[in-house]
């Protein structure tokens, strides 16, 4: 007779690499979850700290204006909890702007997890602003979420706000009017400025990367 | 290098789209996802919808479309037609739409522009012009281009722009439906002077327009319907086509 522990269903839950989507009402996660639905990635919602525990990899999604993101962070009391968390940790957009020190934007402190700063691109650049569109994105490092994508591959842009570039921090970068961080990492935490949800095929093999990391 | 975007543009009524589609084997060409798929597929770098439906239970079929799309597209888009108020753009907002356009409400309460911009980011938010010259004038024309307004384009455009439109995607209606080529000139004008980006559309009928509309007025992309709808242009081709004459796209 098989012991309980070892059925089939039991087993797909421990197997099972499940992503913990922070849930602190900054922008829509529609596309994020629909992506992740499509790629067949189990995922759930962290509302409150206790829940940081259910998952072995974390998403801070986000879009809007920085400081007020930061702000609603800070009423979940998730974001004291966040710098300590040892599992991969992914921002996306505003998402991964919250992991540095400083932003323009609000004249914002933020988690301060990776001492970068987050910079207006108004008056740097000739561009237009926003920065929207396809860009191509060059990673650096080797770092893992960007296994088997193309080393110039498009993603999709959509922010006024970047991230310095920084040769320890910068996993790739991408040009603007300057050079900046498209992605960067520190530890177990990563973080993309543009939209892997909306980058067509190169979005989702990140997403996939970022879903079986360790 | 920000690549040139080319975005088909889809017409839907009651959840199913206008127009005839005669390309590739569609199981439904009636169908707005299937179809939004197939040009995703093809190297679509975003798409348009425009919903045309005039029903009371407009609101919730479009927001019904948009999260069927959302669900099976991995690119971005956006959704006009019908967006009068704050509470119809959080429909949309939430059930997966990047961003929406709106055209005549802005025009009828410009204050929108700003509501909309403060509420969800100024990303999130198209303002669409139809135009149309006028003894040597260019004036913003309403309801697809019959009503003329007394507005001059370029100012409505400075003026959506300093209220937080974060693009603007601009019809020349003189050009719409002829297949003769884009407004070059006009856009170039009204690009030059514009520091968010421009879509052009109206006019398109050949690969060369297009290359003509981003070698002449730098626009940020161009959108096009029929062209695409009926095949005449493979997305892919046109790429290739652009690529050659040194025009970056994805």
């Amino acid at each position: 007779m098989r012991n309980t522990w070892s059925c089939p269903v039991q087993k797909a839950f421990y197997d099972t690499k499940m992503i913990g989507i922070i849930n602190y009402g900054a922008g829509n996660i529609f596309s994020l979850t629909a992506a992740l639905n499509r790629l067949n990635i189990p995922y759930g919602m962290v509302n409150k700290v206790d829940e940081l525990a259910g998952y072995d990899r974390i998403i801070i999604p986000g879009v809007g204006h920085a400081g007020a993101a930061m702000r609603k962070l800070a009423a979940s009391g998730l974001a004291a909890s966040i710098g300590q968390l040892t599992k991969p940790v992914l921002g996306i957009c505003v998402g991964m702007q919250l992991l540095t020190a400083y932003s323009e934007e609000g004249d914002s402190p933020l988690l301060d997890i990776i001492s970068l700063n987050t910079l207006h691109f108004d008056k740097r650049i000739a561009e237009k602003v926003p920065h929207m569109g396809w860009n191509k994105v060059f990673h650096e490092n080797g770092c893992p979420i960007f296994d088997n994508i193309k080393k110039d591959a498009y993603f999709y842009f959509v922010h006024s706000y970047f991230i310095e570039y920084n040769a320890t921090f910068t996993a790739a970068s991408a040009q603007y009017g300057l050079k900046f961080s498209a992605a960067i990492q520190d530890r177990n935490f990563y973080g993309v400025q543009f939209h892997p949800e909306k980058s067509g095929e190169a979005g989702e093999q990140l997403l996939l990367n970022f879903s079986n990391l360790y | 290098m920000l690549a040139k975007r080319i975005i088909p543009c889809l017409d839907v009524k009651d959840g199913r789209t206008v127009k005839g589609v005669n390309f590739v084997d569609l199981r439904d060409a009636g169908d707005p996802v299937e179809l939004a798929w197939q040009y995703s597929r093809q190297g679509a770098d975003e798409l348009v919808f425009l919903d045309i439906t005039a029903t009371h239970e407009r609101r919730k079929t479009t927001a019904e479309l948009v999260k069927a799309v959302a669900r099976q597209l991995n690119i971005p888009f956006t959704i006009g037609g019908g967006i009068n108020e704050l509470a119809d753009a959080d429909v949309l907002l939430h059930a997966g739409a990047d961003k929406i356009s709106i055209n005549s409400a802005a025009v009828r309460n410009p204050a929108l522009i700003n509501q909309l911009a403060d509420a969800f980011g100024i990303q999130f938010v198209v303002v669409a012009v139809d135009t149309r010259h006028v003894d040597g004038k260019n004036f913003v024309h309403l309801n697809g281009g019959r009503l003329k307004t007394d507005i001059e384009t370029e100012d409505w455009i400075k003026e959506a722009e300093d209220r937080g439109a974060g693009e603007i995607l601009l019809t020349s209606m003189d050009h719409d439906g002829t297949k003769n080529g884009f407004d070059c000139v006009f856009l170039k004008k009204i690009n030059d002077n514009l520091s968010i980006p421009l879509i052009a559309s109206g006019g398109a009928g050949s690969k060369q327009h297009f290359v003509d509309v981003f070698q002449q007025s730098n626009v940020d992309a161009a959108l096009a319907a029929s062209v695409f709808h009926y095949g005449e242009i493979l997305i892919p081709d046109l790429k290739d086509e652009l690529r050659r004459h040194g025009i970056e796209v994805r």
